[in-house]
């Protein structure tokens, strides 16, 4: 699939990518026990820590202070950031944000550019944007680096081509990069990476990276990545443009501690990661931009259910966490963001295009358990089902169902007639049900039904006490 | 009303009532027995190494015999005689065929191993990306238990950049095997002076 299709097929819902991504059964089954592995190392780097749950309860604190009083932060932060002789651009939407960075190309005559992990710049979809301008952008971060040799899009927020199997990945660097045929070592193809990118960051002089948290106290920005790609695309740019959503502001620097404390260790296990860069000023002789963004984030700010999910710092937990994304993949999603928070993400950006990714949970909770800034996730999924289809937008199928089932629930003796028919049928006529007509039937056994409904052993054994 | 004025408007807007912002004395941050050691063992899990030495003369005999002959080794240390010395003029791209580099840092973090290291003390910000290892000279004195302590000693610092660095640059993103070297360096080596 191309990345153009993962974003503008509007004909696919999360339930039909996501049987495309199970014809592989043992695909899958990779992909489930890899993300479940990812998450386990989360459990054993927040054990070590027996303040985890006051550092939670302190960083959504943070983020809510932030996001009460963001109006101001953000002036604050882009005087001090002014001050430290950084030029601050603003943009409504996404178009704005990728006009501003090509004006900011054009300026400076260049037609190839380095980019590290920016998740925003993927909502804004900048690289198409700046091909269809003649510009060259290049992903260095590895597992970006490969979707796009790929064609695709990053199918994890944390673990971009989760998705690849790594000889997958050397049938594309024997393609693209020279690599000997049939050679999927990743030590091997990892070096081939460096040496090929390498010669990117020597040659190009402008470089974009995301930004993980922005301080209105000071005006700096602090850059997270293990592979050092965003310093080296930066430090060897004549131009370091860094784009950023507004909701990334924290107040104060001392703040970081606390979030530093929870990313890494949320997302991979990490202690922290490799690199936690904090960008004060441009280097001599260098300009230093920064795009803040809203595209739709104020609107969220105003709905007050769904407003605590600005507090989302992208460690991506609630996707390694989530059964339905594990057996599922990210490009089910066709978003940006994946997983449960992309679901409650994606309906603000436009909900008739979104409205099946709220449907894509099983509402276990198990994404609200493990965020980091205790996001009510799962929450949140099922109070923008609500909405969705108060606004006609809930898929059809989900609809005419829920229709039948709130006129049986809602006459007691048609309830208990249905459960009887239901029991019946499961018994005797077993292919009404286990039929490919029904999507609760795939990849599931019917259960043996019951000899009896709740309501009918509970007349006879109260009876009999 | 241009997009800032918008985004400000709207954001005003739309912010619910004003939430307290916690105090961070709160939080009951974890310290350990042995700062040193812990701050060995960390860094040692996440694929650096830890060298206890008793002054600077026995880093410059560990990278001679360390690492192979007729390679470039630079240094912004002033006091670290016979090596290649690295000042802030230094054309960044020109660092690019650097074996070892030699920087010292501020403070490291127990916790997690971080090192602090700021721009000043870099001398060119490239530096402990460009080379192919990365060799970091600490007093060991100068280790803090959790994120929260080294946030104090920085919290009114003026750095123009400033870098937390815990172990040697890697990816995971081929099938979750972890790689050491990614586009920095492929190792890192602490020398943890008294």
């Amino acid at each position: 699939m191309t990345q153009m299709d993962t974003m503008n097929e509007t004909t696919h819902t999360h339930a039909e990518l996501s049987e495309q991504f199970n014809v592989d059964e043992a695909r899958v089954n990779w992909h489930d026990e890899t993300l479940w592995w990812v998450r386990q190392k989360r459990d054993k780097a927040a054990w070590t820590l027996p303040e985890w749950e006051q550092l939670r309860e302190t960083a959504s604190r943070i983020k809510l202070n932030t996001l009460s009083d963001l109006n101001a932060y953000l002036k604050e932060f882009e005087k001090n950031a002014q001050k430290n002789g950084i030029i601050i651009h603003w943009a409504l939407d996404g178009q704005e944000h990728n006009a501003i960075v090509h004006g900011i190309l054009q300026k400076h005559g260049v037609t190839q550019i380095v980019k590290s992990k920016s998740m925003l710049t993927e909502e804004c979809h900048l690289n198409h944007y700046l091909a269809e301008k003649g510009i060259e952008v290049i992903d260095t971060d590895l597992g970006e680096r490969i979707v796009q040799l790929a064609g695709e899009s990053p199918s994890h927020i944390v673990l971009p081509c989760i998705h690849k199997k790594k000889e997958e990945i050397g049938d594309l660097f024997h393609e693209h990069l020279g690599t000997p045929v049939g050679n999927a070592d990743p030590q091997f193809l990892t070096n081939a990476a460096r040496l090929h990118l390498r010669e990117k960051f020597l040659t190009r002089r402008v470089a974009i990276t995301g930004v993980n948290f922005a301080i209105a106290e000071t005006g700096e920005f602090v850059v997270c990545t293990n592979e050092g790609n965003a310093d080296m695309g930066a430090h060897l740019a004549d131009v370091h443009i860094a784009c950023m959503g507004i909701e990334k502001i924290i107040p104060q620097r001392k703040h970081l501690g606390v979030f530093l404390r929870l990313l890494a260790r949320s997302a991979t296990g990490q202690p922290i990661t490799t690199y936690s860069s904090h960008f004060v000023k441009p280097q001599p002789g260098q300009e230093m931009h920064i795009v803040l963004v809203d595209n739709e984030r104020s609107t969220q700010l105003g709905r007050e259910d769904f407003r605590s999910s600005l507090k989302c710092i992208r460690c991506g937990a609630c996707m390694n966490t989530c059964p339905v994304y594990r057996r599922s993949g990210g490009h089910s999603y066709h978003t940006a963001i994946a997983g449960p928070i992309g679901a409650i993400l994606a309906p603000n950006l436009d909900m008739k295009e979104n409205a099946d990714l709220p449907f894509a949970s099983t509402l276990c909770g198990s994404c609200s358990n493990v965020c980091p800034v205790k996001i009510d996730i799962h929450t949140q999924l099922y109070k923008w089902r609500q909405v969705i289809t108060r606004e006609g937008y809930s898929p059809a199928s989900k609809t005419t169902a829920m229709k039948a089932m709130a006129t049986t629930l809602s006459k007691p003796a048609l309830y208990r007639s249905a459960g009887k028919m239901g029991r019946w049928v499961i018994k005797n006529m077993p292919w009404l049900v286990n039929n490919k007509l029904n999507p609760w039937y795939k990849q599931r056994e019917m259960p043996a039904p019951p000899k009896m409904s709740f309501g009918e052993w509970y007349k006879k054994n109260r009876k009999q006490g | 009303m241009n997009s800032r004025e918008k985004i400000l408007a709207a954001v005003k807007k739309n912010q619910p009532a004003l939430e307290a912002l916690p105090s961070l004395q709160d939080i009951d941050a974890i310290k350990f027995d042995d700062a040193r050691e812990k701050f060995k063992t960390v860094l040692e899990g996440i694929g650096g190494t830890v060298i206890n030495a008793n002054d600077t003369s026995e880093v410059v005999a560990f990278v001679n015999n360390h690492f192979k002959e007729g390679n470039r080794y630079v240094t912004t240390i002033a006091t670290l005689g016979g090596i290649e010395q690295i000042n802030s003029n230094e054309d960044a791209h020109k660092l690019e065929d650097v074996e070892v580099a030699i920087v010292n840092g501020a403070f490291a973090v127990a916790e997690n191993s971080a090192i602090w290291i700021t721009a000043s003390s870099l001398k060119t910000r490239v530096l402990p990306f460009i080379c192919q290892h990365l060799v970091v000279v600490l007093q060991g004195v100068n280790i803090v238990h959790n994120m929260h302590e080294g946030y104090e000693k920085i919290a009114g610092e003026n750095y123009d950049y400033g870098v937390f660095i815990a172990g040697p640059s890697k990816t995971a993103d081929i099938e979750q095997s972890l790689v050491l070297g990614a586009h920095g360096p492929k190792s890192m080596t602490v020398f943890l002076l008294p």
